[in-house]
């Protein structure tokens, strides 16, 4: 999954590279200004990824935390070794939590790489039309991998949830994934005005704030937030759903 | 150990024990009212039917499964509430052995070590090599587990639990799969843990094989105790039987009746060429087997074989547990 997602901003370079020509206008933010600044391939890559494949791969791994080892007969020699079931909810949530950092940073550094191998790189124009050198750049792009990471915590959660309540992991993976997707959905409905801010994916693309001259936090504040409070939620019902299941697999 | 009078109400500690314990799945009762007693030391077989319990009983045991009524102790401590004390004390193999298919036996049994915080790290190594040879896995250890047999498996199961000294052993099913000389060691495995003092409780449909290893056996009907108690007291419980081979099977039927006794049906041995079986239950009460003999030749029965067996094992669980074939739910 990590190569997959390593692929993505590899992908777009070099297509961009071979057509070597986009209008302005058409595709992701970003991507026309990729032939003139390698730096932005990791930005395009990130908002590419955002909505689809890192909730994918989140998804398929947090889902897979219980369920799996329920499914393959593993967690009732887990819980008899004793592991104790907070402790092994705790592991399970880290190793999520670790799969959401190296993923992000699977695209991250990719995308560096690609963009300074196949494009020039120099002083990087920010939203606010500040220009930056390449180095505080880097930095600006670091602090918006951690964003994505961030974002990612509370999606996180839920497929630990989820993977508590069963013993088929596809399913806790498959639900997870759909619930990232109907989040999105939902949150692009001016209809549900009312529900956007409770929606985990709401803060999902909001890192555009940091590439902003000085930078401008209160996205980053109030996803933070957002994402502790799914974290806590979702953490809480899998804890008192876990330490009281009969584990009959 | 055993010899003494068997007389029963063991005394001492108990290694498990349970009251009124009860586990219900929907309106289905999978156990019901069990009160269990394993005294410490035993060899304790675990029997019964398919569906009849034992695998349900023995989740509750290691808390898995929470009880939906009654109490169990284990180690002389409650469960589930003393779980973290007792489990490290508890080697389990639960319905067959699970383990993660593209890592090693081998890399298996270090990876469950490391599940349990107070399994010491320096001694893993040689912990997890000493388990594997017991087992007669050594050669195998590094080979992925999904490319085993299911007898390997099993082997890996019991090298699971006997990763560190344990106070008692609870197996469900351990020689399943397994080939003769696999079964053998089993049983020798059992002996020797038995030898050093480790309680083994042992859940088995194999009769034969619980009366060669076990000290003390239960027996589960329908989430039911039927009995339990040591195996003597289990097979004095049963009824007697005796066998006659003879050509006259008819006469020596007749003879039976006026005895008091209720002749069974008559076997015949040998595809009829040779003398009939006819069996009788023997009473307690019963006429002596000499009397029997006499009236038999007295009659002018031609009587080939006669012999009065002791209920085995085998008939006494069928006894309590019914002929029937089909599982009870
Ligand atoms: N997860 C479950 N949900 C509902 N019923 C169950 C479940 N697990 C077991 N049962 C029922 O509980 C009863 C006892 O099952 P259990 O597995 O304890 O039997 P067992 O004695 O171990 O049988 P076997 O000798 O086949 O291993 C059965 O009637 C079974 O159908
Ligand atoms: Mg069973």
């Amino acid at each position: 999954m990590l190569a997959v997602l390593a692929a993505v901003p590899v992908l777009i370079a070099v297509a961009v590279r071979l057509t070597n020509g986009t209008r302005a206008g058409h595709g992701p933010v970003f991507l026309d200004r990729i032939t003139g600044n390698g730096l932005f391939v990791v930005l395009t890559s990130l908002v590419l990824c955002t909505p689809l494949f890192l909730p994918l791969t989140v998804g398929v791994v947090s889902g897979d935390t219980i369920a799996g080892e329920a499914g393959q007969g593993t967690l009732r020699y887990l819980l008899a070794a004793p592991a104790g079931r907070a402790r092994l909810l705790l592991v399970k949530f880290a190793g999520t939590a670790a799969f959401t950092l190296a993923a992000v940073a699977a695209v991250v550094l990719a995308g560096t790489a690609i963009g300074l191998l196949l494009f020039p790189v120099g002083p990087v124009p920010l939203l606010s039309g500040d220009l930056v050198d390449a180095w505080t750049a880097e930095g600006r792009i670091l602090l918006v991998g951690a964003y994505v990471v961030l974002s990612l915590l509370g999606l996180g959660a839920i497929g630990l949830f989820i993977s508590t309540l069963t013993d088929v992991p596809v399913g806790a993976m498959a639900a997870t994934v759909v619930l990232a997707i109907a989040s999105q959905v939902l949150d692009a409905l001016p209809q549900l005005d009312w529900l956007h801010p409770w929606l985990f994916s709401h803060w999902w693309l909001g890192f555009a704030d940091l590439l902003r001259q000085p930078v401008e936090w209160s996205s980053f504040g109030s996803n933070a937030l957002l994402q502790v409070g799914y974290l806590a939620v979702f953490g809480a019902l899998a804890y008192g759903r876990f330490t009281t299941k009969d584990v009959l697999s | 150990m055993k010899g003494g009078p068997a007389a029963g109400g063991t005394p001492g500690t108990a290694a498990i024990e349970t009251h009124g314990l009860g586990k219900r799945y929907g309106s289905q009762a999978a156990v019901d009212k069990l009160d269990l007693r394993v005294p410490a030391g035993a060899v304790f077989g675990f029997l019964g039917p398919n569906g009849s319990g034992k695998t349900t009983t023995i989740r509750m045991l290691l808390g898995l499964a929470n009880a939906t009524s009654g109490t169990a102790s284990v180690l002389g401590q409650a469960m589930p509430r003393a779980l973290d004390a007792v489990l490290p004390r508890v080697g389990a193999l639960v319905e067959g052995p699970a383990f993660y298919p593209y890592l090693t036996g081998r890399a298996n049994l270090h990876r469950l070590d490391a599940a349990c915080p107070y399994a010491p790290t320096a001694t893993r190594r040689v912990r997890v090599e000493e388990a594997l040879d017991r087992v007669g896995l050594g050669a195998a250890a590094g080979k992925k587990v999904k490319a085993y047999s299911l007898g390997m498996k099993q082997r890996l199961g019991l090298a699971n639990a006997l990763l560190r000294p344990r106070e008692l052993m609870v197996l469900d099913e351990p020689t399943n799969g397994l080939d003769p000389q696999g079964t053998r060691e089993v049983r020798k495995l059992i002996a020797s843990l038995a030898h050093d003092g480790t309680t083994v409780f042992v859940s088995s449909h194999l009769l034969a094989e619980v009366e060669q290893i076990c000290t003390h056996a239960a027996v589960m009907r329908a989430g039911r105790l039927v009995a339990q108690g040591t195996l003597e007291e289990l097979r004095s419980a049963g009824q007697a039987k005796v066998t006659i081979l003879t050509p006259d099977a008819g006469a020596a039927r007749t003879v039976l009746a006026r005895l008091g006794l209720v002749p069974g049906t008559v076997e015949p041995v040998n595809d009829g060429a040779g003398p009939a079986a006819v069996t009788a239950v023997l009473p307690a009460a019963a006429v002596p087997a000499e009397d029997i003999v006499e009236a038999l030749v007295g009659f002018g029965v031609r009587v080939r074989g006669f012999s009065v067996d002791k209920g085995s094992l085998e008939d006494r669980f069928v006894e309590l547990t019914g002929e029937g074939f089909d599982v009870a739910r």
